[in-house]
């Protein structure tokens, strides 16, 4: 059984259009976040939030109504079960928490609270600082190494891809107004290292092809390596899908944005590996005029791409 | 079977051998974070006031303090460090009442005894004990004894105030205001209120443990009930062996004799990874346990990268024995520079990330570190075991 044996998809005539669809999905995700930018958690702006088990079944207008009474109109109630909510409401201190539960009970039914995380502006402010550190940092890490291991060029068509991921991932959670969590950050710098992984693995079937098939043209070497890892490719991205899914199903609220945001991120992620890292190597040499190896020797076959 | 192979299997199983020993029982094994288990994650910030400013002295002293009531309140294992210069963190695993926890602590607790014009005469700083009590009427009460210094203030100040009011603020809160009938010389009072048998209790630890010197800010509070942990735990464990048995069936169906193979490296890498985070006394966190998962899928790759190799070898005809040692080594670079990128994701994550993400970074890394061993020595060694017995035909 082999699902991809012996296939020849022409990944580079056609890369035009999946530069095409690559831009429009960064393109809608850009301007939903220009409309309404990211919809930050309460770990990066501060807020309150509050995960309650209530006794009996209550309705979110129930509740709405209650924090009502304490300007708090404003907050998101999620509606996780019957009888259970999570409350993300402005920062707001211990006794008024009290005043709130106590009132709760009061007049719907007895609340327990499962969770509690109240986080003010300052720490918001520390994170997102440390947040934007470990993306930048996970950056050029990764630049260093792949320009280390492999060229300078592979090293940024490499990073262009885990750009490409990474606004993906945000311009959809921008688009469906999902919070950006710290949770969210590390599901970005997993994708980061793990996008630029099937990238690799593809670059580093190019050098080899480079190095022994020297009598094919510079885009014949790209399509082969592509073509030669892509059931490799596939398998890997299901094999980490499914668990990813089964964390999005079974895992939990506190897990699941965690589980939507590597779950696009691993799609993107594969994607772009395949129909955009490689033949952007193409574009580089188109651009700065650079004459692959194995093009060199065979400029005379005139082929068009 | 020669010796050198002899060995090598041997190491394995010995490898195995001490992950399980180190890991088993879990619960024993395991540090569950505060997350899992349930507890308060909770920031104080030092912060200045007119009176009061801050400096290393005083964090230092607030942080005692704050461990004394702590202390009080029973926590076991509770973790509270001095971060940077003016914070404190706090970790109380367990905690009953995560909310009532966060007030005792960050409570300055600044006992004052004024007279009518709002003069301090005295502060609790005399204290030497403090307990809630009832008076004949059973209402609660706190008793207050002060020490020789104490005493004599308190004398002086209810000998200047007789007939008159001496209020008791808590914080520039009154409690009370008792009229004084004569003076105390005893250096014992009683503060009535409108206590309950639980908030004498408290102002009674509060005052024992003294007055912070500065006033602190609750910066950041996470706190999680135990049944939402022990509920994470199981989700979590739930969508783990989901995702394992989905795995195990997929390497099974499309690899066959090899997919095995896979799957018992795959089996041997998940009890290496609880191994390792036993064995370091890492904290597994909810994020923590989505790492190990998200490691199932990853750990399979190198397995698939070094079939889809050997597949490759095989087709140019070479021999069985061949093309598996051709695929591993070709493979090899490929493994090796896919995980190492991941790792540094992971490490930048441990660097910058905070509490439960942090875990994450943990399980992430182990199950790298982890992966590229069972992938690529564990399934070397039962390939060479086995390749007599097999043919190529199984992986085509």
């Amino acid at each position: 059984m082999d699902l991809f044996r012996d296939k020849n998809f022409n990944f580079i005539k056609n890369r035009k259009i999946a530069y095409t669809i690559s831009a429009v999905i960064i393109l809608v995700g850009l301007i939903s976040f220009i409309f309404h930018g990211f919809n930050f958690g309460i770990d990066f702006i501060g807020g309150t939030l509050l995960q309650l088990k209530f006794d009996k079944s209550v309705s979110t207008a129930e509740i709405r109504k209650i924090l009502g009474e304490f300007n708090l109109s404003q907050s998101t109630i999620q509606k996780l079960s019957e009888n259970e909510f999570v409350i993300r409401t402005e920062n707001i201190d211990s006794e008024k928490r009290k005043e709130i539960l106590s009132v709760l009970k009061e007049k719907l039914a007895n609340p327990e609270v499962l969770r509690m995380e109240a986080v003010g502006p300052v720490i918001g402010e520390d994170l997102k600082r440390l947040s934007l550190y470990a993306l930048f940092f996970a950056f050029i890490g990764i630049i260093l190494y792949v320009t280390l291991r492999f060229e300078f060029k592979f090293s940024i068509v490499s990073i262009l891809a885990l750009l490409h991921d990474c606004l993906i991932v945000l311009g959809i959670f921008s688009l469906l107004r999902k919070e950006i969590t710290i949770q969210v950050v590390a599901a970005i710098l997993t994708i980061i290292g793990y996008s630029v992984n099937n990238t690799i693995i593809i670059l580093d079937r190019l050098r080899e092809n480079i190095k022994f098939k020297t009598r094919d043209i510079f885009e014949n070497l790209i399509n082969l390596s592509i073509n030669q890892t892509l059931t490799r490719t596939i398998f890997t991205t299901l094999t980490t899908i499914f668990p990813i899914l089964t964390l999005y199903f079974f895992g939990g609220i506190i897990l699941s944005d965690f589980a939507l945001a590597l779950l696009l991120g691993m799609v993107a992620g594969t994607y772009s590996s395949i129909f955009i890292s490689s033949p952007l190597l193409i574009e580089w040499n188109k651009i700065f005029k650079v004459h692959q190896k194995g093009l060199k020797i065979n400029q005379k076959k005139k082929v068009n791409f | 079977m020669n010796w050198t192979k002899t060995l090598r299997v041997a190491s394995v199983f010995i490898v195995i051998f001490v992950a399980l020993l180190l890991s088993l029982p879990l619960k024993e094994k395991i540090n569950l974070g505060l997350d899992l288990q349930g507890g308060s994650h909770i920031i104080l910030e030092c912060v200045d006031t007119p009176n009061a400013p801050v400096d290393n002295d005083a964090v230092n002293r607030a942080l005692e303090i704050i461990r004394n009531r702590i202390d009080q309140l029973g926590v076991s294992e509770p973790l509270i460090q001095r971060q940077g210069l003016r914070r404190i963190l706090v970790q109380l695993p367990g905690v009953e009442d995560p909310e009532n926890a966060a007030e005792i602590i960050g409570k300055t607790a600044l006992l004052e005894f004024k007279n009518e014009d709002g003069e301090t005469q005295l502060t609790g700083a005399h204290l030497i004990n403090a307990k809630a009590s009832f008076d004949q009427f059973s209402r609660s009460i706190v008793l207050i004894e002060f020490d020789k210094i104490g005493a004599k203030e308190f004398g002086e100040a209810t000998k200047n105030n007789v007939g008159k009011i001496l209020s008791i603020t808590l914080d520039g809160k009154e409690i009370t205001h008792p009229r004084v009938e004569e003076p105390i010389l005893n250096g014992k009072a009683e503060i009535t209120g409108s206590f309950t048998v639980d908030s004498a209790k408290q102002l009674a630890l509060l005052l024992r443990s003294g007055a912070l010197p500065v006033k602190v800010e609750i910066l950041e509070n996470r706190s999680v009930g135990p049944t939402l942990g022990r509920d994470s735990i199981t989700k979590g464990i739930r969508a783990g062996i989901a995702g394992l048995i989905i795995i195990l069936i997929f390497m099974l169906i499309y690899y066959k004799g090899f997919g095995l193979i896979a799957d018992f490296a795959l089996v041997v890498c998940m009890i290496l990874i609880v191994g390792a985070l036993a064995g370091l006394k890492a904290t597994l966190t909810l994020p923590g346990i989505a790492g190990i998962i998200l490691t199932i899928g990853m750990a399979v790759d190198a397995n698939i990268l070094i079939f889809e190799r050997i597949k490759e070898e095989l087709k140019l005809e070479k021999t069985f024995r061949a093309s598996i040692d051709a695929g591993f080594n070709k493979a090899f670079s490929s493994i090796f520079d896919a995980n190492f990128t991941t790792l540094i994701a992971a490490i930048a994550l441990f660097y910058f990330g905070s509490g439960p993400i942090k875990g994450f970074a943990v399980t992430l890394s182990i199950g790298i570190l982890a992966s590229m061993f069972t992938a690529i020595v564990v399934t070397k060694i039962v390939l060479e075991l086995v390749t007599n017995k097999f043919s190529s035909k199984a992986l085509l």
